[in-house]
């Protein structure tokens, strides 16, 4: 338990008190308290900290979005049992479980700009070649492609999970009142899984903020040259580690802090009105 | 869900109409099937190129033309093991996991079985806490004190820092575990003259062994899996996979072939455990997501 609390307790203590001096440089170099500069340096930085919020937002929001409806959708025809489930659920579980490096690098040749198999597939239906991870304006799209190959499935596990648990009479009520898949889909199944879709947003949606890996593997340090990927934590690891500017990634990693707790409570709140 | 219900549901199936009539129409299960099919297309298709990938000489690579037909070879993966050391990166990767796993169980299932019992709701929410704190906020304290200590790039440095993921993982897949465990059980063998610790190693301990595999097995893959940690604090001598994939694109031009030799070896001994633990993982993972 005192374990625990020092895991937890501490480096987020400690991230506070740093995000309030002007460490930088060598850890072992000596700090001083600046109040809350970093805060204000980090706030007005419209070149790097603003962007990055918003391609957090953006990725987590448009990631969450397709995992959902996906998600949704998947979970609903693995809900009746049928022949060759047990095959399903495997490729289900694969990317589940794959290293997210891994994953990276094997998007990378897959949408390599000219030896990919992306482009070769487009050139197969006549689509001119797209630059994907190394367009300016492509990069964080393919990096969400990415996320939702490899997490749509923990979504779909989550609702499956809800869907089995549901009780079957009110759909079969539903159904002898004449109710067609479509309302009975919108009116009954739906409006009970909304509990269950809530805890599957704020699982994703706190990993989907998070999110790392993936995106350092495929564009590497800042989020690539033009920072097209970079995300908040993308940024704050940039800083601490391939700057050493821990003052400041501290600041910034507050903040973050603050934008996912504030996201969860909504979430929950949500939940709650929700769940009544 | 399991094995078991699948086989139950088909022989009804057979036999008599089920009790749940199937969203019937024909139309549909065309539909499903199709469907099916896509979604299960799109999710392994990456992975086959991969492995395709990774059997293909470079030069079969950069010729498109040779897409599904090469001829394989499996000088990548010699490569890849022999000159690029990965056999000391596996073994690696093994170990950090494996021990950050083991220490986190010994640890955390005590305290979850203390915060499901006592109903330690603030602590409770300290676990969560640890799931939502973004892992450099975690790396940057830990880095400033072990590399003070100058500790930076030791097994231990990295084991503890797998815990900070494993620990919390644990405490909250056994929270509900133990919490879905009916606490008469326990009572009645404290009646019996038990010591509330004497029932806990000898009553509930023993009915959360599936609750403790599954809180093992997948802090074992997160570990194997994870990348941000390894790659801030282990050096050269504890390197893991994760990092040593991520190096092999360092250089100037990138051998494909053996980078997807790489992310194949990293991939696949993860893939097996998954396999064959597949309804641990499922349960994990939607461990108290059902139940609000």
């Amino acid at each position: 338990m005192i374990f625990v609390g020092v895991l937890i307790i501490f480096p987020l203590a400690w991230t506070l008190y740093l995000s309030l001096t002007d460490s930088q440089g060598s850890v072992r170099a000596a700090t001083e308290f600046i109040g809350l500069q970093n805060y204000l340096t980090v706030l007005s930085d419209t070149e790097r900290f603003w962007p990055a919020v918003g391609r957090t937002l953006a990725f987590t929001g448009a990631a969450l979005a397709f995992e959902v409806v996906l998600g949704m959708g998947v979970a609903l025809l693995l809900w009746r049992p049928f022949r060759g489930e047990k095959w399903v659920r495997v490729a289900i579980l694969l990317p589940l479980v794959a290293t997210p490096v891994a994953v990276g690098m094997m998007w990378r040749l897959i949408f390599d700009p000219n030896i990919g198999f992306a482009n070769q597939l487009l050139g197969a239906v006549g689509i001119p070649p797209q630059p994907w991870l190394s367009g300016q304006d492509t990069a964080l799209g393919t990096t969400i492609f990415m996320d939702v190959w490899q997490w749509t499935p923990m979504v779909v596990l989550i609702l499956l999970a809800g869907l089995t648990s549901l009780s079957d009479e009110p759909d079969e009520a539903a159904r002898v009142d004449g109710a067609n898949a479509f309302q009975r889909f919108f009116y009954i199944t739906l409006p009970l899984m909304m509990p269950t879709v809530i805890v599957a947003i704020l699982l994703r949606g706190i990993d989907a903020l998070k999110t790392f890996d993936i995106l350092y593997a495929t564009k590497g340090k800042g989020g690539g040259s033009f920072h097209e990927v970079e995300t908040l934590n993308v940024y704050a690891y940039g800083l601490s580690f391939d700057y050493n500017q821990y003052g400041l990634s501290s600041a910034v990693l507050i903040l973050f802090f603050m934008i996912i707790i504030g996201s969860m409570w909504l979430l929950t709140m949500r939940k709650k009105a929700v769940s009544k | 869900m399991t094995v078991i219900t699948d086989s139950a549901a088909t022989a009804t199936d057979k036999h008599a109409p089920r009790r749940r009539k199937p969203l019937a129409t024909r139309a549909y299960k065309v539909f499903r099937v199709v469907a099916l099919i896509v979604v299960v297309l799109f999710l392994l298709a990456p992975l086959f190129w991969m492995l395709l990938a990774s059997l293909k000489t470079n030069v079969d690579i950069y010729d498109t033309g040779k897409a599904f037909l090469f001829s394989p070879t499996f000088e990548n993966y010699a490569n890849v093991l022999q000159r690029n050391n990965y056999f000391v990166f596996i073994v690696n990767s093994f170990w950090v996991a494996f021990v950050s796993t083991a220490l986190s169980i010994v640890l955390g299932v005590p305290a979850a079985y203390a915060m499901s019992r006592f109903t330690m709701h603030r602590s409770a929410l300290v676990v969560l806490m640890a799931r939502v704190i973004p892992g450099v906020s975690l790396l940057v304290p830990w880095y400033y004190v072990f590399s003070n200590l100058r500790m930076v790039g030791k097994f231990e440095v990295l084991i503890l820092s797998h815990m900070f993921v494993a620990l919390p993982l644990i405490v909250y897949i056994m929270m509900s575990y133990f919490d879905s465990l009916p606490l008469e059980l326990e009572e009645s063998a404290e009646v019996d003259g038990l010591t509330p610790i004497g029932a806990f190693r000898l009553i509930t301990l023993p009915l959360a062994v599936s609750g403790i595999a599954t809180a093992g097995i997948l802090s074992f893959i997160f570990s194997w899996n994870n990348f941000m940690f390894a790659l801030v604090l282990s050096g050269a001598k504890t390197k893991t996979l994760p990092v040593a994939i991520f190096d092999f694109v360092s250089y100037a031009s990138i051998d494909w072939g053996g980078l997807m030799a790489a992310a194949t070896v990293v991939t696949i001994p993860i893939m097996i455990i998954a396999l064959f633990t597949q309804k641990y993982i499922v349960s994990g993972l939607t461990a108290g997501a059902t139940k609000g």
